[in-house]
């Protein structure tokens, strides 16, 4: 099998990109994974794709705006409840700046 | 079987009837599937969910009601799950994740209220691989969902617990998402039938976003009318998803039409590697079928098939990881309590929340998408996107519908694949070229190997959901296999 594509350094950086916490075993793990995953995905390149227009969507859908009018929310009480951490009307959260 | 049970084995339609003829009320039916659930849920564990009797009798006696006045539709007073990801006011909605503890939808999904306006009785919520993340429902935090045609089999994923429930007799339909093949893959397993109608014909509101330009909601039942019958119930725009068309379609229309002269395409490429050979043989037979109906089958070639895999596992992991950035452990769900800050409170709480598949889809995507890989990876599977979209575009010039396998393989035992990850998805290798090109795909039974379900999957156009309902309907009535797993 050919090295791995990807280093124990690599996993972490992208951990830390997607804001996961992993432990060192996790992180051999998905090293490993992610590594045989990536390598089936290399034959992509053999594919000529030379101004070829990507695909986002399969649909005509377009970004539209909708007209700026009042429309009922969320219930208030309801969507709060569901906050681990609450202060009134408020939804707590640890230290952003420290 | 005792009656009651087989009458649990009845489709929609049959049940409509007898609804609408004062035979059976909705009240009859709905206790029936209570307690059915209740004597079958330590076999399967289809459901996260099950309301209680209190709430199915409300829900009930309105169905009763509304068939009593005359406004009963399709769907009235048929007992329906709803897959867990699947958003619904005052119910728990997990997507059987750890990490959406406690949540609980202060709205329901746009599916959801148009089953509720049409007095659907909702039992309650299915089981599936975390985040629709997987293709046997052993990523479950609720544990894996049994499939009822084998005591150590997987159902398939990610709606596992929607096809078990429908093929146990627990629920008469059930709303499944499709990203990869997550409706027709479980619905092959099981034996029962799964449609994912085009991209955009079903509003998304409401669903636990997976891939969003992939992701669909389609019905998972025991025949293709009462598919037909859900897809009408629960299609059409909605302001709520932007990506929803505006358009009628009558899902049912073609129903009867028959395939005679209809010219449909077998793509070669999806019968070679890996295929077991009592799933090719099931296969054959109902090409059979369908030309003994005066369809014209000819074998043809999309030779991208065998790059749709790796598009489809950049782009939806991809997707994904900017989906799932939302569960933070601030709005709902779980949190970790004792962290400094709120950086190490988020990944502290991520870390612990996601199961291992949905890690490595979030570390996947998040690596796709980063700064120096952006172009090799994410953009180049957007490109070869389009060339797999052009290449069924030709083929439809040529067919009406295309033919194959739904999945490769039958049930596979628990804990078969997941050791690798990557056997795991070629278990997708069938389904996922529909998503990616945004068609309708339609998963039929048709047959049993080794006394396991094969499912004959039939793709049509973008806006053909009609042409697939049509072969599907035709081979259905004429192989009339009306499978039902061994008593549990």
């Amino acid at each position: 099998m050919a090295d791995p594509i990807l280093t124990s350094d690599d996993i972490r950086h992208v951990a830390r990109l997607a804001a996961l916490r992993i432990d060192d075993d996790e992180v051999e793990m998905m090293r490993t994974q992610l590594s045989d995953i990536l390598a089936h995905f290399q034959t992509l390149a053999e594919l000529d794709t030379e101004g070829v227009a990507p695909t986002g969507h399969t649909t005509d859908a377009h970004s539209v705006m909708r007209d700026d009018e009042e429309m009922p929310a969320l219930d208030r009480e309801k969507t709060l409840a569901n906050a681990p951490f609450v202060d009134g009307e408020f939804v707590r959260v640890k230290p952003v700046l420290e | 079987m005792t009656e009651s049970i087989s009458q649990n084995y009845a489709s929609a339609r049959d049940m409509r009837a007898k609804l609408d003829s004062g035979n059976t009320t909705a009240r009859e039916l709905a206790l029936n599937h209570l307690q059915r659930i209740q004597e079958t849920e330590k076999h399967t564990n289809a459901f996260l969910t099950v309301l209680d009797e209190e709430q199915l009798v409300t829900q009930a006696d309105a169905a009763d009601a509304l068939i009593e006045s005359g406004n009963a539709s399709a769907l009235t007073g048929i007992p329906i799950l709803i897959k867990d990801n699947i958003s619904t006011d005052g119910i728990r909605t997990t997507a059987a994740s750890k990490i959406l503890d406690g949540y609980t939808p202060p709205f329901d999904a746009t599916v959801v209220s148009r089953l509720k306006d049409a007095g659907a009785i909702i039992l309650g919520k299915g089981n599936l691989d975390e985040f629709a993340m997987g293709s046997s429902n052993e990523n479950s935090a609720f544990g894996p969902v049994i499939n009822p045609w084998g005591q150590n089999r997987v159902p398939g994923g990610s709606s596992g617990g929607a096809a078990a429930a429908v093929a146990a007799g627990e629920a008469t339909i059930a709303l499944g998402s499709d990203t990869g093949g997550s409706i027709r893959q479980p619905a092959s397993l099981c034996g029962v039938v799964g449609f994912k109608p085009t991209y955009g014909t079903v509003s998304r509101y409401g669903l636990i976003a997976f891939g969003s330009s992939l992701d669909q909601i389609g019905p998972i039942a025991r025949t293709v009318a009462d598919c037909a019958d859900t897809a009408n119930t629960i299609s059409g725009r909605d302001p709520h998803d932007s990506t929803s068309l505006d358009l009628e379609i009558d899902f049912a229309e073609y129903l009867d039409r028959g395939v005679d002269g209809m010219r449909i395409g077998v793509p070669r490429e999806y019968l070679v590697e890996g295929i077991e050979p009592g799933v090719r043989s099931a296969f054959e037979a109902s090409l059979g079928v369908l030309e003994g109906l005066g369809a014209k089958i000819e074998e043809t070639s999309l030779p991208l098939t065998d790059h749709a895999l790796a598009v489809y596992y950049i782009i939806a992991p991809s997707e994904a990881s900017a989906n799932l950035a939302r569960f933070d452990g601030v709005k709902y769900g779980m949190s970790v309590d004792g962290e400094p800050n709120a950086r190490e409170s988020i990944e502290a709480t991520r870390g612990i929340g996601f199961g291992a598949e949905v890690k490595r889809r979030i570390l996947i995507g998040t690596y796709a998408l980063s700064a120096g890989y952006y172009d090799a990876y994410y953009k180049k599977a957007q490109q070869v996107r389009t060339l797999i979209r052009r290449e069924f575009q030709d083929a439809f010039q040529e067919f009406d519908a295309l033919a194959t396998p739904t999945s490769p393989t039958v049930a596979f035992e628990l804990g078969e694949k997941t050791q690798d990850p990557f056997q795991m998805y070629l278990s997708d290798v069938c389904t996922i070229p529909v998503n990616i090109a945004g068609l309708p795909g339609i998963s039929v039974s048709c047959g049993l190997s080794d006394g396991l379900p094969v499912g004959l999957q039939i793709i049509a156009p973008q806006l053909g959901d009609r042409v697939a309902l049509q072969v599907a309907h035709a081979y259905e009535q004429s192989a009339n296999w009306k499978l039902t797993p061994p008593e549990l």
